[in-house]
């Protein structure tokens, strides 16, 4: 194969990765628009809050150790006198997800509970409210130093790719072979298996019937005794642990720190061009976005002087919006007069 | 010569010693005093959102240097120092709104630590008579005091970064850089466009080949950027980043294993914050510096007596010795140092900031005076002039070892091309002159 040719497949490899990444934290909002409506600003943030809870277990970190010390004249900041002594990793992230339920719980009986059969601009304008609040909440808990993420996902570029991929470039050239993060791979894994797990719970559990019943019909699963506030808890804490991978496979590329949760703006074209209704929709439009803001940075971005990605992205998902309004998997919702 | 001739000459030469060291006592005995005088120093500073981590050991060393005069020296020149902290979020509307909001206040000088905000506050500042501090930052033909009275941006600034980069790669070349090719990744904004002039211009002059590959805001993706540099191999990599892209940048270099002693970053692209979260990977990586590391000065040890110790800092002190502190610190030792130049300079303690100002373009530090601020070694030698408001422009190379989790200093204070680099200030500080119609000042 050609220089050329090997570079350009290597570009689209490392667009459908990233793009794996970017459906990631599309497929938080996907879950919560699809049972209640509510487009979620806050989702960015939850995945800055679920990392940052889980790094504070991990490193054995007191919460709001900052306030309490102040308030009491203390000098406390981890349990242990040993500042690497927290908690192993697996309890570290069953803590952090039973966090994220008592969070789930906390937004449904303080805030959506109160906004029951408001229009969609309030719930959303909500969101914008409980994304700033959390902010300042994980600020005080936490603390906004970057903190390390490790939890042994193997990260780097792969030498078996590497050395596989040499082989298929002519004998004379000198390629060195073709680049993948591990890390990505991994996330790849992971959101295959989130999505078919994900697909199993809504397509075999009473819940997941539950789920797709209020995603359908507000009114008539209400009419069918589902409790909509129990749907809420279910879909919020579900939105939240996948809050929690993304943030754990976002911040083990650059750390725990607060612009994680500016990673919701690279899954808004996601959403516009996979639907946001549709699970599928959220993988497929982050692999379009990936590999097609990649390719454009490749041939094009040299032209016009780079950082093109992010703008892309939107115009690559506009352009779609003009052929299907609703996303490629989202529903065409027909309003009658 | 006579031997009465030779009397006569000493005699002068002691009368006029003794002279001058009387009437420099009296100027000093002159200094009055209010006792209701206060110096007001604003931080815009910012403690929340994305750029925190960087905003917090920056204000927290300018804050506790300022305590640290308060309590062991009860002020500057006897008189208290009032911190005025104001959050920005590193936003330029909220930096010009804390401007506004603190000016009135008796405001000396104003630290925008950002980039945006210095921008917005150089003809502002300018018109209320207020001097404005980019350290190393901020728009660099700012350096030219004929044209820029009251912003001040010493004792470095980008060009001479860039330019003392280049010199310390040619000096690892063996003095040669015809071919080689060096790439710069920087942030897709003012600030990291700063270096794109003088590295052209340097490029042209050594015979090496730049490539350019700017990131977008914030910089959490970078996969582009680093895929062209592994195809590439560029000779070196330099950065000019700041936030969350410098972390991802070092990361994505030891990922893709890009010899991390050949990537050189600028000064905002060289604290602990940065070399972290890539654990091992970043071993080596490389950043220029204007000032030491580490807290190996005598100053510390005051810090930690009458300002950790009692419970008076602004952080937990923690952060003691980390570069981002040393550099707030370091801000406020050469705020303190101007303000105490300019009350020697008026005969007043309560200078105002049109003193302050004065202040800043007479100010003078030698290593003798670092060494009685308990700052010996920690800095070059600093001498502004009506004309050169960016100081003396030197830099040394920092190299990062992830074992020890520490920075150390590989080179001395060494000097930028100023052929090329004052060249490139009085062209750019002369269109900014034609497009304000500010004419030079006469420095006389």
């Amino acid at each position: 194969m050609s220089l050329e040719l090997l570079n350009t497949l290597e570009v689209i490899l490392n667009g459908l990765m990233t793009g794996v990444m970017y459906s990631l934290v599309a497929l938080g909002f996907v879950l919560i628009f699809k049972a209640s409506g509510v487009f979620n600003y806050a989702q960015g943030v939850m995945c800055l809050f679920a990392a940052l809870t889980l790094v504070g277990f991990q490193t054995g970190q007191i919460p709001f150790a900052h306030l309490i010390n102040v308030i009491f004249g203390t000098e406390y900041h981890h349990w242990s006198s040993d500042i690497t002594g927290g908690m192993n990793s697996f309890l570290a992230i069953v803590l952090t997800v039973i966090v994220m339920i008592g969070f789930a719980y906390i937004v449904e009986r303080f805030l959506l509970r109160h906004l029951v059969n408001q229009a969609p601009i309030i719930l959303f304008m909500a969101t914008i409210g409980l994304a700033f609040f959390m902010e300042g909440f994980g600020d005080l808990m936490w603390g906004a130093n970057i903190k390390p993420l490790d939890l042994g996902i193997p990260s780097g570029g792969s030498f078996w790719w590497e050395e596989v991929t040499r082989t298929w470039a002519t004998a004379d050239s000198k390629y060195i072979g073709m680049y993948i993060d591990v890390l990505d791979v991994w996330a790849a894994v992971i959101a295959v298996l989130l999505v078919i797990v994900l697909t199993l719970f809504s397509q075999f559990t009473k819940t997941g019937r539950a789920l797709r019943a209020v995603a359908d019909d507000h009114q008539a699963a209400l009419t069918v005794g589902i409790s909509l506030r129990t749907i809420w808890v279910i879909v919020w804490s579900i939105a939240g642990i996948v809050a929690l991978v993304a943030g754990i496979m976002w911040g083990s590329k650059s750390g725990v720190q607060f612009s994680l949760s500016l990673i919701a703006l690279k899954a808004l074209p996601v959403l516009i061009l996979g639907g946001f209704t549709s699970i599928p929709g959220a993988i497929v439009g982050g692999l379009i976005i990936g590999v097609g803001e990649k390719l454009f940075e490749f041939w094009i971005g040299p032209m016009v002087g780079g950082a093109t990605e992010n703008w892309f992205a939107y115009v690559l998902a506009l352009f779609f919006l003009m052929f299907r309004p609703q996303g490629l998997y989202g529903e065409k919702i027909i309003e009658r007069v | 010569m006579n031997s009465k001739l030779i009397a006569i000459i000493a005699a002068i030469v002691i009368v006029v010693g003794a002279l001058y060291v009387f009437l420099s006592k009296e100027k000093e005995q002159a200094i009055v005093i209010d006792p209701d005088a206060e110096l007001v120093f604003p931080s815009l500073s910012y403690r929340t959102g994305p750029y925190a981590p960087n905003g917090i050991p920056f204000a927290d060393g300018y804050a506790d240097y300022f305590t640290l005069l308060n309590e062991r020296d009860g002020g500057i020149g006897g008189v208290p120092i009032k911190l005025i902290e104001c959050e920005t979020g590193y936003n330029t509307e909220k930096g010009v709104e804390c401007y506004e909001s603190t000016k009135g206040e008796g405001a000396l000088v104003y630290q925008p630590l950002s980039t945006g905000i210095t921008y917005q506050l150089i003809p502002k500042a300018t018109a209320d008579d207020i001097p404005v501090h980019s350290m190393g930052y901020g728009r660099t033909s700012a350096a030219n005091g004929k044209i820029f009275s009251h912003i001040f941006n010493y004792p470095g600034t980008y060009w001479d970064a860039a330019s003392i980069i280049i010199k310390y790669i040619k000096g690892q070349e063996g003095g040669d850089l015809n071919g080689k090719n060096i790439a710069l990744v920087y942030h897709n904004s003012a600030y990291g466009k700063e270096p794109i002039r003088t590295l052209e211009e340097l490029a042209k002059k050594h015979g090496y080949e730049l490539t350019l590959l700017a990131v977008d805001h914030p910089g959490q993706e970078q996969k582009s950027q680093w895929l062209q540099i592994r195809r590439d191999q560029p000779d070196y990599v330099l950065m000019w980043g700041w936030g969350v892209m410098n972390q991802v940048a070092i990361q994505e270099a030891a990922n893709i294993r890009y010899p991390m002693d050949r990537f050189i970053g600028v000064w905002w692209s060289a604290s602990e914050n940065d070399v972290l979260p890539a654990g091992d990977g970043a071993d080596g990586y490389k950043a220029i510096a204007f000032h030491g590391v580490g807290d190996g000065f005598e100053v510390y040890d005051d810090l930690r007596k009458y300002v950790v110790d009692t419970g008076k800092a602004a952080g937990d002190g923690s952060n003691l010795g980390t570069v981002l502190y040393n550099r707030g610190m370091y801000a406020a030792v050469l705020a303190a140092e101007a303000a105490r130049t300019a009350q020697v300079m008026h005969g007043v303690a309560g200078i105002t900031s049109g003193q302050m100002r004065d202040g800043m373009e007479a100010l003078k530090i030698d290593q003798a005076r670092m060494a009685e601020l308990g700052l010996a070694n920690f800095g070059p030698e600093i001498n502004v002039t009506c004309e050169n408001h960016g100081g003396p422009g030197l830099g040394a190379i920092q190299q990062w070892d992830a074992s020890s989790k520490s920075w150390s200093l590989i080179t001395g204070f060494t000097g930028a091309d100023r052929e090329v680099v004052d060249a490139l200030i009085m062209e750019d500080s002369a269109a900014y002159a034609a497009e304000n119609n500010i004419s030079e000042r006469d420095c006389g």
